[in-house]
Formats: structure tokens, C-alpha cells, sequence
């Protein structure tokens, strides 16, 4: 039996704003296992992001904790949690968010960089993950020189080189075609088959959650329920009338 | 397993810190992003551009003012006298002169804090994503402190040449062959270092909180997505 990897334990976010309290997260409780991929799904709004926050050590919960590998978060520095995130954690944006002025090659070193290794060997690692993910020849574009479907596979392997335990993906289709959306989904899945990394992503999209193995329902800051992979496809058939291959 | 994993929780000290990225790495990585976002760096060292061009100019023109007026050249006295240079005593403008400078200096000080100040709201996703690659804030200051202040040294570089330029020119035009027998070498060298070190020194100063502040943005901000 798999072991828990992520424990999120009664996680609550709420946004001061001004005299009006936003409840983003009104109490989340869910185990993730080790080498699993997890779909977040929810309307816009629903607080997937927020949580993603919390995962990520990005954002501290007003009540509640998160553990990863055991460690609760909020008992680190800020140095452990930047380590945790450049050697734990993979994040893959919805507007992929590369950095402008670099190269496909350089915004895949940095990581390696703050991963602790010399340019050079950033480098030499960079050009190899952009290979794993099919952008061998375009190393040397900027990213507005790239399709976003090709910015997203840079981002991805930005968020692989440093081997990471987990990937963290917030609507990574989001800003992508359907077609683009679903290779892009298919390489995930194919990297947490091939490497074991646990996988979470959210996303609004019922077409992305054949690769699942487990999706998590999100409604106003609260779980509605958790369906593992048999129940997925009988889900999606009920609430589309046509069941996904 | 559930039961397991609550009772082997581990202590925050088994975990490693990040190490810190090097100077020189840090320079190289902003040296490149200068590089590429050249235009948009010309505009943010207009302000160093115009106010070292124009201390290096006032400075430089003193100089050769000042030497034409040892010569004592009886020609030369009529023109510089009819160019409005007082021969007995080029004291007085020196207070003007000075405050006029400040001025300059001052604009230039603030126009580069303002300036990279917007560079980095524009950034604040870039550099909230860099956290989440696993940045430290001191690469952060690092970084937007070298880039702020290699804007500043090769705007004053670009200020020096401009007013050494048009200073010889205004020169040559009104003094004509006097400025080339008469050139004080030594002490438009000395003004031009004066301008060079007035410049650097504004800029790194002026880097310093831009820097600050760009290292408190939060890494939430790169999830963010905006419209
Ligand atoms: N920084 C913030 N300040 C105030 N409210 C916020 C902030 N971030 C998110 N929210 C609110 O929290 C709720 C959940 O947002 P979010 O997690 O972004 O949802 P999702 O990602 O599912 O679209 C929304 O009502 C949103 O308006
Ligand atoms: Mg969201």
C-alpha cells in the first residue's frame, strides 16, 4: 500500500476584505498518495487556486495544516520552504508563466541553479529535460517565439528538472486549445508513469479527467466528494450523457 | 497509514535550507536580462543619461572655460568677454552652477527609483514565480541590485559621451582654435571621473530600495492570473 505523501488537515483561508470576510477554504481534509494524480475540479471560484496555495507553501491557511512527506509547512523557514519547493515541488501555471527575457533553455537552468548546481551543468541538464518533452531544437527561442502549447511543455520541463516528489499544476489547459490541452495533459500523465511523481492538478475541464486516479469535487471552499477512478467515468457519464472512453 | 504517518511527524530542523546563489552567478543571469530588454532599459536610464550628460557638460565647459581665460590672450579675452564670461572672477557662478547640478542629481536619483519601481510591478509574477522555482529573497535582491545598478553605469557612460560632446562642439564653435591649444586634459579627465563616480554612486544607491523592495513580493502572486 502506498503511503500519504500530502495531508491537508482542516485547511481554512479567508480573505479579510475590508469589513467582509471571504471564506475561500472553509475546511479541507484530504490525504494524497504517493505516485497518485489527484484532479481538482470545481467552478471558477470555488477555491482550487487557494488550495493550491496551501500545497504549494505558498500561502499560509488562517486555520488548519499541511503537511508534506510530514512536515508541516508552517513549522519551516522560509529557507527550508524555498528548498522544499525547488527540490519537493514542480509548479506548472496556467499562463505558464516563463520568464520573458530568457531562453527555453535558460528558464529551465534557473531551477537547476537554485537547485544548488553551476551554470554549466544547469544547462547541460536543461537541454536534456527540453529533449524529454519534445522541444529538442527550439532551446534557443525565447518564449514569444514559441507556441503556447511549446511554452507549456518548457514549463513543464522547468517543473520536472529538478526531479521533483510532486507536480503542481493550476489549470496548466487553461490558456491552451482543446487538442494542445489534451498532449499537454498526456504528458503529465506520462510523467507520473514513467517517474512515479504524484500528480495534482486542478482544472474545470471534465475532458481532463481520464487520466486521474482520483478527482477531488471543490464547491465554495468545501469538498463535495472524492471519487476514486471507477467511479470517474460513471460520474462523467452522468453529468454529460455520453460516457469518455 | 494514517495512524503511521501522524505519529513519525518529523521536525522542521531534518529539513535542508536553500543554499544561497552567488554574486557572480546572479550577475551573469542579470547581465543577459539587460541585455535583452535593452529598449526597455534605454527609457529607464534616460533620467541617468540626461543628468550625467549634463553635469559632465557643465563641469567640462567650467574646464575650458577656465583654462582660455589663463591663457590671457587679448583676442581671446574680447570673445569670451563678449560670450558673457566674466575674466576678472568665475567664482560667483559657482553657487548657481552647484544648485543647478544638485538639481540634476537629485531628478536623476529619484527618476531611477521611480523607474525601477515600475519595472518591478511589472514583474511581481516573474519574481513570485522565481520564488516558486525556489528563489531565495536575497537572490532577489541580488539580482534586481546588480540589474538596477548596470542600467545606472552604462546610463552614465552614455551621459559622460554625450556631454563631453557637446561641450567640445559649443566649445569649437565659440572659441574655435583656442580650444584645442588651450585644452585642459588633466581637468576635464578629473571632471569626467568626478561625473563617472557621481553617477555609479547615484545608481547603486538608488537600486537599493527598488531591490528591497522587489524581494517582498509574495510567490502567490505568480498564480495569480490576471483579467
Ligand atoms: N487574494 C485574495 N483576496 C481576496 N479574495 C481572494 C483572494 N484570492 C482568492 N480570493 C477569493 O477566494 C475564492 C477562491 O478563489 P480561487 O482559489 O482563486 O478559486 P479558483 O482557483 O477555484 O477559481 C474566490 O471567491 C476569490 O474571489
Ligand atoms: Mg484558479
Amino acid at each position: 500500500m502506498s503511503e500519504t505523501i500530502i495531508r491537508v488537515r482542516d485547511v481554512k483561508k479567508i480573505y479579510r476584505m475590508g469589513a467582509e470576510d471571504v471564506y475561500a477554504l472553509r475546511g479541507i481534509t484530504v490525504d494524497i498518495k504517493k505516485g497518485e494524480y489527484v484532479s481538482i475540479m470545481g467552478p471558477s471560484g470555488s477555491g482550487k487556486s487557494t488550495l493550491f496555495n496551501m500545497i504549494g507553501g505558498l500561502d499560509t491557511p488562517t486555520e488548519g495544516d499541511v503537511s508534506i512527506e510530514g512536515y508541516r509547512l508552517s513549522e519551516l523557514t522560509p529557507r527550508q520552504l524555498a528548498w522544499v519547493r525547488c527540490h519537493k515541488i514542480g509548479f506548472i501555471f496556467q499562463s505558464f508563466n516563463l520568464i520573458p527575457t530568457m531562453t527555453a533553455l535558460e528558464n529551465v537552468a534557473i531551477a537547476r541553479i537554485f537547485y544548488g548546481l553551476t551554470p554549466a551543468q544547469a544547462r547541460r541538464d536543461a537541454a536534456k529535460t527540453l529533449e524529454r518533452v519534445g522541444l529538442g531544437e527550439r532551446i534557443h527561442h525565447l518564449p514569444s517565439e514559441v507556441s503556447g502549447g511549446q511554452q507549456q511543455r518548457i514549463a513543464i520541463a522547468r517543473a520536472l528538472v529538478n526531479e521533483p516528489d510532486i507536480i503542481l499544476a493550476d489549470e496548466p489547459t487553461g490558456n491552451l486549445d482543446l487538442h494542445t490541452g489534451e498532449e499537454i495533459i498526456n504528458l503529465i500523465g506520462e510523467m507520473k508513469a514513467n517517474f512515479g511523481i504524484t500528480v495534482i492538478t486542478a482544472t474545470h475541464d471534465m475532458k481532463m479527467l481520464s487520466a486521474s486516479d482520483s478527482v477531488v469535487w471543490i464547491n465554495d471552499g468545501a469538498i463535495e466528494r472524492i471519487a476514486k477512478k471507477g467511479e470517474i467515468e460513471i460520474e462523467i457519464g452522468s453529468i454529460d450523457g455520453s460516457t469518455l472512453a | 497509514m494514517q495512524q503511521k504517518s501522524s505519529t513519525s511527524l518529523a521536525v522542521g530542523h531534518d529539513i535542508p535550507e536553500q543554499v544561497r546563489i552567488p554574486w557572480s552567478t546572479a550577475f551573469m543571469i542579470s547581465l543577459a536580462g539587460v541585455r535583452r530588454r535593452l529598449l526597455r532599459s534605454l527609457v529607464t536610464m534616460a533620467g541617468v543619461v540626461l543628468a550625467i550628460a549634463f553635469l559632465s557638460y557643465m563641469l567640462v565647459t567650467g574646464n575650458i572655460t577656465a583654462a582660455l581665460v589663463e591663457a590671457n590672450i587679448s583676442d581671446l579675452n574680447v570673445i569670451l568677454q563678449s560670450a558673457g564670461v566674466d575674466i576678472h572672477a568665475a567664482d560667483h557662478r559657482d553657487t548657481m552652477l552647484l544648485l543647478l547640478i544638485g538639481l540634476s542629481l537629485f531628478t536623476c536619483l529619484v527618476g531611477i527609483i521611480n523607474a525601477m519601481l515600475m519595472a518591478v510591478t511589472e514583474r511581481i509574477k516573474e519574481i513570485g514565480t522565481l520564488k516558486c522555482l525556489g528563489a531565495l529573497d536575497s537572490f532577489i535582491v541580488k539580482s534586481y541590485f546588480i540589474e538596477s545598478s548596470l542600467q545606472g553605469v552604462f546610463g552614465t557612460v552614455l551621459g559622460l559621451v554625450i556631454g563631453l560632446l557637446v561641450a567640445l562642439i559649443v566649445a569649437l564653435y565659440g572659441y574655435g582654435r583656442y580650444v584645442p591649444a588651450h585644452f585642459p586634459v588633466a581637468s576635464v579627465l578629473m571632471s569626467l571621473g568626478k561625473s563617472f563616480l557621481m553617477g555609479t554612486l547615484l545608481s547603486v544607491v538608488a537600486s537599493i530600495a527598488p531591490a528591497y523592495w522587489a524581494a517582498k513580493k509574495e510567490p502567490v502572486d505568480a498564480m495569480r492570473v490576471e483579467e
